[in-house]
């Protein structure tokens, strides 16, 4: 008698669970439906997209990926936003986690007062510090990617700071008198020592700052020359070039999304826990 | 003794001279010119509070801050509602929770400006399509009203950022004991009782966190409001982010411009002070 009312609930249970289940599943295809759209499309002729634009391409046109490849110019803007993003995070990383050292071994008043100023510069958006920002560095010449990684390096090194002071709390002293009496100076204690135990919270501040600045458009677009434009500003005027002739633009999408998308899926574990740790703090 | 200050400021000198050549100075510059007529260049006078008394006249800043206003709150609204059931969804038992967390993450890797450009398609084009197959004459023309345009921004911006307050929540709900869960179930609890007695209260400070990230960056929204409907039809979504680069860098009203960035300055560190104090708050509540 019990046994069989257990059953009972355990089916009820199942039955719910199919169908939150199928929710879930049709939720997630709603969710990537508009890359569904955005592939499929780009394999059309522009008769095609008109005709039916739900349904796969009747063949698929590779054309349309040819011209938009060649049009975004796309191995120059990749590697050249490869190496902005790659400079810029290194140069956060390195002096982020210097700073974030010091000021948690220095327990002056002064200290303090520095990481609070770092903290409250978080404060301050991006567009109400731009137009000086820009003059300032147009008029000495450094409206270049220089001056590009070097802003970067001011826009982004608040929170590294604030992440990797955070992470020192847990690095005992000991580790660093252990080192003192061995001979080493402050370069080696925190180089040899110290920086390889603040790993993870540099690939928390690493992912954090890729996905920023891989992504951003404002600041580049302000800073940049044609010449040396990435992925977003080169997509900008690639739209732009192409409005309402949409198989080839939605095929330049395509083609600017598949470094993010391989990004996703080689590091999916440390983006989605970067992610988390770097909001929650 | 020496040593050691020279280390320390040997350490902390390449990111203060960052902060200060890329924050701190252009904010004091910034404040200052907007007192004068400052052109990028150079100034010839101070004009006191000219351009704060032209702002009180400047239909497209109010619109764009109305709008802006309107757009973060209801934004906020959903995103937190949408990100939160996401977040119960994918910490349920359910088989395909990792491919869904995947999936609803997903967006938030790929720049607004991307998104905002498939997301012109999908309302052009594919609800063109919808609305000319099932004959609903609401799917046409989404991008040309800024009534519709406004909730394409919506769409665009919960689609895009409801992973990161799904991730967030999920966060939080990890934090939370399972023998609570357990003993709650032995009495017998609802899963709404559950909810609303156990999960609610102890994902409240995920709650206040969430809720004022989601505000200040719907705030300061601006690749996507670029890409998928450029201010139009005639600057009515144009959001605030926009119409200071449009005063500045289109019209050149280098000054004028860079007072409107610091009204936005005083509104968003309202915001982020605010959720500060309410966080400091609760913490000694708690």
């Amino acid at each position: 008698m019990k046994k069989s009312k257990e059953k009972k609930t355990h089916k009820k249970r199942d039955k719910k669970y199919v169908i939150l289940e199928v929710m879930g599943l049709l939720l997630g295809l709603v969710w990537i439906s508009p890359f569904y759209l955005m592939l499929v499309n780009s394999f059309k002729v522009p008769r095609e997209i008109f005709a039916n634009v739900l349904n796969f391409p009747s063949q698929f046109n590779f054309d349309n990926y040819v011209i938009a490849f060649d049009d975004l110019n796309f191995i120059r803007s990749f590697f050249n936003s490869l190496l902005i993003t790659l400079v810029s995070v290194g140069f956060i990383i390195l002096f982020s986690s210097m700073a974030g050292y010091a000021l948690a071994r220095n327990k002056s008043r002064l200290s303090g007062i520095i990481l609070l100023i770092f903290v409250a510069a978080m404060l301050i958006p991006f567009q109400s510090v731009m137009i000086p920002l820009t003059a300032n560095f147009g008029r000495v010449g450094m409206l270049n990617r220089v001056g590009l990684i070097f802003m970067y390096l001011g826009f982004g090194g608040s929170l590294a700071i604030f992440l990797y002071h955070g992470a020192m709390t847990r690095v005992s002293i000991s580790m660093d008198e252990a080192a003192i009496i061995d001979g080493a100076n402050k370069f080696q204690i925190f180089f040899k020592i110290i920086f390889p135990l603040l790993s993870p919270i540099s690939v928390t501040v690493a992912i954090l700052n890729v996905i920023w600045i891989w992504n951003d458009y404002l600041l580049p677009s302000l800073v940049l020359s044609r010449r040396n434009e990435t992925i977003p500003i080169r997509m900008f005027y690639f739209f732009g070039q192409y409005t309402r002739q949409w198989h080839l633009a939605l095929a330049g999408l395509t083609i600017a999304i598949i470094p993010v998308i391989i990004f996703y899926f080689s590091a999916q574990k440390s983006i989605v826990e970067g992610v988390s740790e770097g909001a929650v703090k | 003794m020496r040593n050691k200050e020279l280390s320390f400021w040997l350490f902390i000198t390449p990111v203060i001279l960052s902060l200060s050549l890329v924050v701190i100075l252009p904010v004091i510059m910034g404040f200052f010119y907007s007192f004068t007529d400052w052109n990028g260049l150079g100034f010839n006078q101070f004009i006191g509070l000219s351009h704060y008394r032209r702002l009180l006249d400047d239909n497209q800043f109010r619109q764009s801050l109305w709008f802006t206003f309107r757009f973060a709150f209801v934004s906020v609204i959903i995103l937190n509602i949408v990100g939160l059931s996401l977040a119960l969804l994918v910490t349920s038992k359910l088989k395909s929770r990792n491919l869904l967390r995947t999936v609803f993450f997903m967006p938030n890797l790929i720049g607004g400006l991307i998104l905002g450009f498939i997301w012109q398609f999908i309302f052009i084009r594919v609800f063109a399509a919808l609305g000319n197959f099932t004959g609903i004459e609401g799917l046409l023309g989404w991008l040309s009203t800024p009534a519709t345009g406004f909730w394409a921004l919506v769409i665009l911006t919960v689609w895009q950022q409801a992973g990161y307050i799904m991730i967030i929540y999920i966060a939080y709900l990890q934090g939370i004991p399972k023998e609570l869960i357990e003993s709650a179930n032995i009495d017998g609890a609802t899963p709404f009782q559950k909810f609303k007695f156990i999960i609610f209260p102890l994902i409240a400070p995920g709650f206040t966190v969430s809720m004022f990230l989601t505000l200040s960056s719907s705030f300061k929204i601006y690749d996507q409001n670029l890409s998928l409907t450029g201010g139009g039809p005639f600057n009515s979504t144009q959001m605030v982010a926009m119409n200071i680069v449009d005063t500045a860098f289109s019209s050149n009203q280098m000054a004028y411009g860079q007072s409107k960035a610091v009204i936005f300055f005083i509104i968003v560190a309202t915001f982020s002070l605010s959720q500060v104090y309410y966080s400091k708050k609760r913490e000694v509540d708690l």
